[in-house]
């Protein structure tokens, strides 16, 4: 998921470019080296974009089905973390608890945005999208299922009685031994 | 992180099995004093001997009525020791021998003990034994000596011993067999060797034994026969006469037995003054040459002149009281008379023979309060002018102690508050403008002072003065002081009623009595001729809707000893402390029953229920009968007849038959009886819960989130019942022959929900019952050892109530109102422990809602207070509990109860004489104020799981104030830290 954030990070202020834009000599002022023939090059130059966008497209679907596949290492290492945390209620156990409930709760807000690098017509985002939600669930769930283990959840019928007040009872009933 | 994860687990798991294990109360040395005080009582004082030597301080030695002997302080009343003997061991008598022993006769003369003057150390002990039972005397003659060894002469059980007063060693010992002999007093005149034993026998001959003090040689034995028998007792007017009365109590004789020869004088008191009529008494007194009579409210003073004539000194009808002769320089005798006049009383110091003239006459201004005098002590000193002056020691009604010296009163001990009858908790007003009384700090430098002083304390940087000032300033705190209301609820009052009949407001924060009422109503009258305080009720506690009223308690008390003895009930403002009004009820009280209902102006109903098991309902207003009414066919009662073994249920009827109609007095019938067989059981202790105990919850969640229901009832009675051969003293009976039963009875139905028997056990028990458990006390007399059992009541048929899904949408009847007619499948769990130590009483802790964990509250045979969480009395503790049940708290089941030392409520402290232990729910939830009385008083607050809900008293606010003075700080830093980096961003 990292990888994800740090491709569509905004705030960048230098880049490389490492696509060859050779092909638009507009932009470049400065004129082409001895002996080079540009009206040859730009023969072919249709071929070559197809094919280059046709690459580009493979990578964003290759990329956003890698994309959707991490959070099952991150199930797998929460999962890791949540036996070590054991099945007593303390800090360390809470505090596990809770980030396996929050991670795939944002996640899941923020499905929309890992995708977007990826957005392209020809891309296909459905199933990576779905395969992302469903392992996230997956991981929600685990989360609420270490959350019962830990006995926070009112799943049982103490949960509902411990604060009830003793039934009244009709007769009264006072005396003892004489005064 | 592994590794952390690893051992996070198992340091908090170790931190909570520890805590668990150790539940310590336990307080530092200087917390003592702040929450909870201390006071130290004597009691009534019956004897007091003064001791003046030149030589060391001045003090007085006394004995009371509550079995203690102390040493006072003549300076300002302060106890410098003091001793309680054991409820059997009552004082006869204490004097002082050689100057530097406390002499004392006590358990009916057959305990003499000798303590050492200056410090109280115990110097020997004698037990004497006799034939027969006597009164006894005790005399520390001043010049009787039998070969060098001083010598106390004491006639106990029928015999005359002489005591050597160095050793305790019995140095000769007479006995008077005769069968119907009854002593009345033993006389040693000063200046000879011979002692006198003068009494009655057959009660119609005066017998008097002249004996040798030297070897306890009988001498003389002389006999006279007077045809109209004797009356009382007999005052000494001098060595070798005695003044008597005559079995119709109208005709005084002196009687005269001057060198062994008896002499008799008749005189009709008739003769002396001519409007008497009806018996008259002997004020008994020892002033030679004149005693005391009283007839009707008429005191009268009669002279001894010459040959057994008789003369009236005084006639008068205030009330007076006499002391005994003391022993000015050259042969003349002193005594002190004190007489009431209105709120005056006068006293006069005159000399034996000369009653005409006063060495002193004084008036003192005396409290309302405080009642008549009862008893007076006289002492003299030299002034510095070689003239007499005296001091008074006198004991009022109310059982104070007070030291009158040059017309005003020196000291006064409320000593009354040593024998408290019964207690009851008043809330104080609530703070408004005009209502506080507690002093501000006085000005603004002692304020800043103060401040900077705790300052100093919290940073460390105090001085061991400083230390010292801070713990002044904490203890004596005008907080935990103020009249009013506080928000935790640790400010209360508390109100206690006295065997003088006398009512005291304590301040709950530092003890102070905030007034004291003499009861009225308590005061002998022409109807009422010994009335007897019984017991405290709260009568008003106006909380909702009638704020505008202050708080009231019911004193019920009644006219004599018998049951039957019409009842008075008094109405006391808790606020001042007035009387608000009287009632002297036609009927008797036999039983008094407060209602759970109120009226508009917040008075409880209660029911009194009279000898003829008539009910009558008070207050006597429409409103409380028409309340009343409408709950009549649910109220209930029953009543203990532990002389013959049953148990009564009764239901009320309309209207009272064959009584002028009284629509406040109901009929009642029985409904049913549990008869305990007289030959093989007898009831020793009935225990109800507290009527006030509020309960949070009826589940108890026990491992694996698993719910168990407990059985809460308010009308479960608990009685134990021994075998009536084992009712004697512990040991007395073999195992075999002694078992003690234990039941579990609902009152409104008589069932018995519960019945288990304990073979080999023996009383006294002592039980709490709180909640759905019950905790009692007894001997074991197979292990030799006292034991705590438990029995904990739950409700099997709300048992299937454990499906989600109807808890969670309310589809239960858990908590509709139930009939106790219907069947209750009630299961009961139970464990016993042994328990070290022999208990005087049993408490439980009370919270605001109930929630706080319980703990008891056990005074135990050393007079102190031990805390034992209710935990260790749990009967689901097992030997080996498995992981679940440790988690929930439960502890391995051992043998006996441990006793931690620092769970002593009391710490360091002893609450002499303990009798009751009351606790009074804070406001706050974690606490608890806990009073102990019995001789002294003690009051704490307790939180049996900790102050959760509040910070505690040691709390460092220094270190949270220093967090958040730095974390400010920090934020600011970074802030401009930060802004400064973004502006040199921009600036790139």
């Amino acid at each position: 998921m990292e990888k994800g954030k740090g491709v569509m990070g905004s705030g960048r202020r230098w880049a490389v470019d490492f696509s060859d834009n050779s092909t638009a000599p507009s932009s470049r002022d400065i004129p082409d080296p001895l002996g080079f023939n540009r009206a040859s090059v730009d023969q072919d130059d249709s071929t070559v974009s197809r094919q280059k966008k046709d690459a580009e497209s493979n990578w964003k679907a290759q990329k956003a089905w890698e994309v959707a596949q991490a959070p099952f290492k991150n199930l797998l290492m929460m999962g890791f973390m949540m036996w070590m945390a054991g099945n007593t209620v303390h800090l360390f156990s809470i505090g596990i608890t809770f980030s396996a409930l929050w991670q795939p709760i944002s996640a899941l807000q923020g499905v929309g945005k890992v995708f977007e690098p990826y957005k392209d017509s020809k891309v296909e985002l459905l199933g990576p999208k779905l395969l992302f939600i469903a392992l996230n669930l997956g991981g929600l769930a685990l989360g609420v299922w270490k959350l019962n283990t830990l006995g926070l959840l009112p799943t049982h019928a103490s949960d509902w009685v411990s604060s009830l007040p003793p039934a009244q009872e009709v007769e009264y009933s006072g005396g003892g031994i004489p005064l | 992180m592994a590794i952390r994860s690893f051992f996070v687990p198992f340091l908090l798991f170790g931190l909570y099995f520890y805590s668990s294990l150790s539940p310590v109360l336990s307080l530092y040395e200087d917390q003592v004093g702040l929450m909870d005080w201390h006071q130290q009582y004597i009691g009534k004082v019956k004897q007091a001997v003064f001791s003046t030597q030149k030589t060391g301080r001045r003090r007085v030695i006394v004995s009371t009525e509550e079995n203690v002997i102390a040493s006072l302080d003549l300076r300002h009343g302060e106890i410098f020791w003091r001793h309680l003997l054991g409820s059997d061991d009552v004082i006869d008598g204490i004097d002082i021998g050689l100057g530097k022993y406390v002499i004392t006769l006590s358990s009916g003369g057959s305990i003499l003990r000798s303590w050492n003057l200056p410090d109280g150390q115990m110097v020997w002990e004698s037990y004497l034994q006799g034939p027969k039972h006597s009164k006894s005397f005790l005399l520390v003659p001043t010049n009787l000596k039998i070969e060098k060894d001083s010598v106390i002469v004491v006639f106990s059980n029928g015999r005359l011993h002489a005591v050597s007063c160095i050793d305790g060693e019995v140095l000769w010992k007479k006995d008077f067999e005769a069968e119907s002999f009854e002593v009345q007093q033993v006389i040693k005149p000063p200046g000879s060797d011979l002692i006198y034993v003068v009494g009655f026998a057959a009660s119609s001959q005066f017998e008097m034994y002249q004996i040798n003090g030297r070897n306890g040689e009988l001498l003389k034995h002389e006999s006279t026969t007077f045809s109209s028998g004797f009356l009382g007792e007999v005052s000494l007017v001098s060595s070798e006469t005695v003044v008597a009365l005559d079995s119709t109590g109208s005709i005084l004789l002196t009687i005269s037995f001057q060198n062994g020869e008896i002499s008799f004088q008749q005189t009709p008191i008739s003769n002396l003054y001519e409007h008497f009529s009806g018996p008259a008494i002997i004020i008994p007194s020892s002033v030679p040459g004149i005693f005391a009579i009283k007839t009707n409210a008429i005191t009268i003073f009669i002279r001894v002149i010459g040959e057994g004539m008789l003369e009236v000194a005084e006639k008068t009808n205030h009330e007076t009281a006499i002391s005994d002769s003391l022993p000015l320089s050259e042969g003349q005798q002193a005594f002190a008379l004190i007489q009431h006049a209105g709120s005056e009383i006068h006293l006069a110091v005159k000399l034996a023979h000369d009653w005409d003239g006063n060495l002193l006459k004084e008036s003192i201004k005396m409290n309302q309060q405080r009642g008549l005098v009862h008893k007076v002590f006289i002492n003299n000193y030299i002034r510095t002018d070689k003239s007499h002056g005296f001091r008074v020691l006198i004991v009022m009604e109310d059982h104070s102690l007070l030291l009158l010296q040059q017309g005003t009163i020196v000291w006064s001990r409320e000593d009354g508050l040593a024998s408290i009858i019964d207690v009851t908790t008043s809330e104080l007003p609530v703070e408004r403008d005009g209502v506080s009384v507690a002093k501000v700090e006085h000005n603004l430098f002692e304020w800043l002072k103060g401040h900077m002083l705790k300052l100093k304390g919290t940073l460390m940087l105090a001085s061991p003065e400083d230390v010292a000032l801070i713990q002044s300033m904490r203890l004596k705190s005008s907080e935990k002081s103020k009249m009013t209301r506080d928000h935790n609820g640790f400010r209360k009052l508390l109100i206690v009623l006295t065997r003088a009949g006398k009512l005291f407001a304590l301040h709950t924060g530092d003890g102070h009595i905030v007034w004291s009422h003499l009861l009225r109503s308590l005061h002998k009258s022409e109807p009422c001729q010994s009335p007897i305080g019984l017991n405290l009720y709260q009568w008003q506690v106006p909380h909702h809707h009638a704020m505008d009223e202050n708080p009231s308690v019911l004193v019920v008390s009644r006219c004599g000893p018998s049951s039957d003895a019409p009842g008075v009930l008094s109405f006391i403002d808790t606020y001042t402390g007035n009387e608000l009004s009287s009632l002297s009820l036609a009927h008797a009280v036999a039983q008094v029953i407060p209602l759970p209902y109120t009226d508009s102006t917040e008075q409880r109903l209660h029911l009194l229920i009279d000898s003829d098991k008539h009910a009558h309902l008070y207050p006597k207003t429409s409103e409380a009968l028409s309340i009343f009414k409408r709950e009549f066919s649910n109220i209930y009662w029953y009543s203990v007849e532990g002389h013959n073994g049953i148990i009564k249920g009764h239901a009320l009827k309309y209207e009272c038959t064959g009584k002028v109609a009284d629509e406040f007095c109901f009929d009642t019938r029985e409904l049913w009886s549990v008869v305990f067989p007289s030959e093989s059981e007898k009831i020793i202790a009935t225990v109800t819960r507290k009527l006030n105990e509020v309960v949070h919850t009826q589940a108890k969640v026990i491992a694996d989130q698993d719910v168990m229901y407990k059985y809460i009832s308010k009308n479960l009675l608990f009685v134990v019942t021994v075998a009536p051969k084992g009712c004697g003293e512990i040991g007395s009976v073999t195992p075999e022959e002694s078992w003690l039963v234990a039941y579990l009875i609902d009152t409104v139905t008589g069932r018995i929900l519960h019945r288990v028997t304990h073979h080999g056990a023996q009383g006294p028990v002592h039980a709490v019952f709180s909640e759905n458990w019950v905790v009692y006390h007894y001997f074991n007399l197979r292990a030799h050892r006292y034991e705590l059992s438990v029995i904990e009541l739950y409700d099997q048929s709300r048992a299937d109530n454990k499906d989600v899904w109807k808890l969670v949408l309310g589809k239960h009847n858990l908590t509709s109102p139930i009939s106790l007619f219907s069947r209750p499948e009630v299961i009961t769990k139970s464990q016993s422990y042994f328990f070290t130590h022999s208990v005087k009483a049993i408490a439980v802790t009370s919270t605001a809602k109930g929630i706080t964990s319980k703990q008891l509250l056990i005074g135990t045979i050393g007079d102190q207070v031990l805390a034992l969480d209710k935990r260790f009395l749990d009967p689901r503790r097992s030997v080996n509990p498995t992981q679940a049940e440790k988690e929930e708290g439960i502890i391995p089941l051992t043998d006996s109860l441990p006793i931690i030392p620092q769970s002593y409520v009391t710490h360091a402290l002893r609450v002499e004489g303990l009798r009751g232990i009351i606790t009074v729910p804070a406001k706050l939830e974690s606490t608890t104020l806990v009073f102990a009385h019995g001789v002294d008083l003690f009051f704490t607050q307790l939180a049996p799981s900790r102050t959760y809900d509040s910070l505690t008293e040691d709390f460092n606010y220094a270190l949270l104030l220093i967090t958040i003075v730095a974390l400010v700080a920090a934020i600011f830093v970074t802030w401009r830290l930060s802004e400064r980096k973004e502006l040199q961003e921009k600036w790139r």
